[in-house]
């Protein structure tokens, strides 16, 4: 078991989301960077789609309370194993009765704690990605007590896998054309492509909006399917990148979409941070 | 069957988005299901996911798509093939609703704008079966189509915060059901005691796209002893199955 001393800034427990519920209209939640969180079950032997503690920005305090082994990939949050240092992207013994908890946000946003065997929480339709209306809870409190299995040390060895963090600090966002992609003129094509974009402060686990606009006057299309990476235009001219826990449909004009490596980097963008988009297409 | 002339289009990595002509329509919908619930008996190599909206279809895979050109071939072939599998009945359900002015908070306003009995919206609401185009927006959400004209009534200009988990509802052209309290810009009319989304159950939605829907008018007191039966798991949802 491990009790949450403090929840941080905003912490929820996922694995890779609800792919089965789609079209009853359910998010299909999940991590939001889904390389940093893989590779952080990958690291300790799990399965991929064990569930991680997604950690946003301010990390927690946590107290173990059974020995368990764990790794941290994605955003540097500054970790900390009782008063020492510890790294991201390494295998890391922790006993009983030993705290981790985080500092001051070095690089990215979103950093993954994984567990040996995941965290134990409530699965909800085949899942136990949090998300608010279909999990009781929807994000870790102070109090919480998650339950984990406890984990000898000696009992397993561990490939070395090399991974990269370099994408903490890509600023490109590959897309490939959205299905209203041609309903757009050239002079508003030049300028999704040749300017910079900026992530505005609405931005969570549903969708980034950013704050430059791309006037239009394209019409509203009759709901239809979207998924997380989908951009939709809005009349007033705003961006909008859906993200994990998006709705299943909708009806602005969707122009492009992000791919799937683009939704990881950026998983890792906050607000004010800048984006440029870059066009690639289909394998054919 | 009549045969219509789709699009298909990759959709990131690992899905593909078919598109019917870009108008609401029946005959487009049951094609649209029709579609589906075959490739839903097709044996793909790997798990697919099919979504399906009012005029298109998406079909997302477990891996990336390799080669998008083959796998649309694929697709083709099974709308064109013969469906020689069993396709699941559609059903009309009997949706119990309590248009009482407790439940039906817009009631008023709808009637004195669109210049209605009280009692004729009510009779207008119920003597329609509506089509289920698709389910989004939130989980259980059904988006129905067939609300009568008279009755087409703009959302509000300020939506309410919290909307009551089984509230029936008119937003511009269209009628639905909040199936969990939420944030929402349409016109009450009334409510129903029935689950639209329940986690607990292994199909969490008893509807489906191609089914269609019936609103019936209920007492206060049925409302609630509805409720209790609800509540205890052991009310039967009414319902028929329609052969077009």
């Amino acid at each position: 078991m491990i009790k949450v001393l403090h929840p941080g800034f905003y912490s929820t427990i996922q694995d890779l989301g609800r792919k089965d519920f789609q079209h009853l209209g359910v998010p299909l939640s999940g991590v939001m960077d889904v390389y940093a969180a893989k590779m952080s079950n990958t690291l300790i032997g799990n399965d991929e789609n064990c569930a991680v503690m997604e950690i946003t920005m301010i990390g927690p305090k946590l107290e173990f309370c059974c020995d368990s082994v764990v790794a941290i990939t994605g955003a540097n949050l500054s970790p900390r194993l009782n008063n020492s240092d510890i790294s991201n992207n390494s295998i890391i013994n922790v006993g009983k009765g030993d705290v981790l908890s985080f500092g001051k946000p070095i690089n990215g946003f979103r950093a993954y704690l994984a567990v040996s065997e995941g965290f134990q929480t409530k699965i909800v339709l085949k899942s136990r990605s949090m998300y608010q209306g279909i999990t009781k809870v929807s994000s870790i409190k102070k109090g919480d007590e998650l339950k984990i299995q406890p984990k000898n040390h000696k009992s397993k060895t561990y490939a070395v896998i090399k991974l990269r963090s370099d994408y903490l600090n890509e600023n490109v966002i590959s897309v490939y054309k959205g299905a209203e992609f041609e309903r757009l003129t050239n002079a508003q094509m030049d300028k999704l492509f040749n300017q910079e974009f900026t992530i505005s402060k609405e931005n969570n686990r549903m969708a980034y909006q950013l704050n430059e606009l791309i006037s239009n006057e394209l019409n509203s299309i009759i709901t239809s399917l979207v998924l997380p990476g989908t951009i939709q235009l809005t009349p007033s001219g705003k961006l909008i990148v859906l993200m994990r826990n998006c709705q299943t449909t909708g009806g602005y004009p969707r122009i492009l979409q992000l791919s799937e490596y683009a939704i990881n980097v950026l998983a890792q963008k906050k607000a004010g941070d800048k984006i440029k988009f870059k066009l690639i297409d289909y394998k054919s | 069957m009549s045969e219509f002339e789709l699009k298909y289009k990759p959709y990131g990595e690992r899905s593909i988005l078919i598109e019917w002509p870009q108008i609401i329509s029946e005959k487009i919908l049951n094609d649209v299901v029709f579609y589906k619930r075959k490739l839903e008996h097709y044996s793909f190599k790997e798990k697919v996911y099919v979504k399906s909206a009012y005029n298109s279809i998406l079909i997302t895979y477990d891996y990336t798509i390799n080669n998008f050109y083959d796998e649309i071939l694929t697709l083709k072939s099974v709308y064109s093939d013969d469906f020689d599998g069993v396709i699941s009945d559609s059903k009309l359900w009997k949706i119990p609703v309590c248009y009482d002015l407790e439940f039906g908070l817009d009631l008023e306003e709808i009637s004195l704008k669109n210049n209605l009995e009280i009692s004729k919206i009510i009779e207008l609401h119920i003597k329609i079966n509506y089509l289920v185009y698709f389910i989004g927006f939130l989980p259980g959400f059904l988006y129905l189509g067939g609300l009568e004209k008279q009755l087409h009534f703009p959302r509000k200009n300020i939506p309410r915060l919290h909307v009551k988990k089984g509230s029936v509802a008119i937003g511009g052209s269209q009628t639905g059901i909040y199936p969990n309290e939420s944030p929402g810009g349409w016109n009450i009319i009334g409510s129903t005691p029935l689950n639209f989304f329940d986690v607990h159950n292994q199909s969490p939605c008893f509807a489906k796209s191609g089914d269609r829907i019936q609103f019936v008018q209920i007492s206060r007191e049925e409302f609630d002893k509805i409720t209790a039966q609800v509540d205890n798991g052991n009310y039967k949802i009414e319902s028929e199955v329609i052969n077009d």
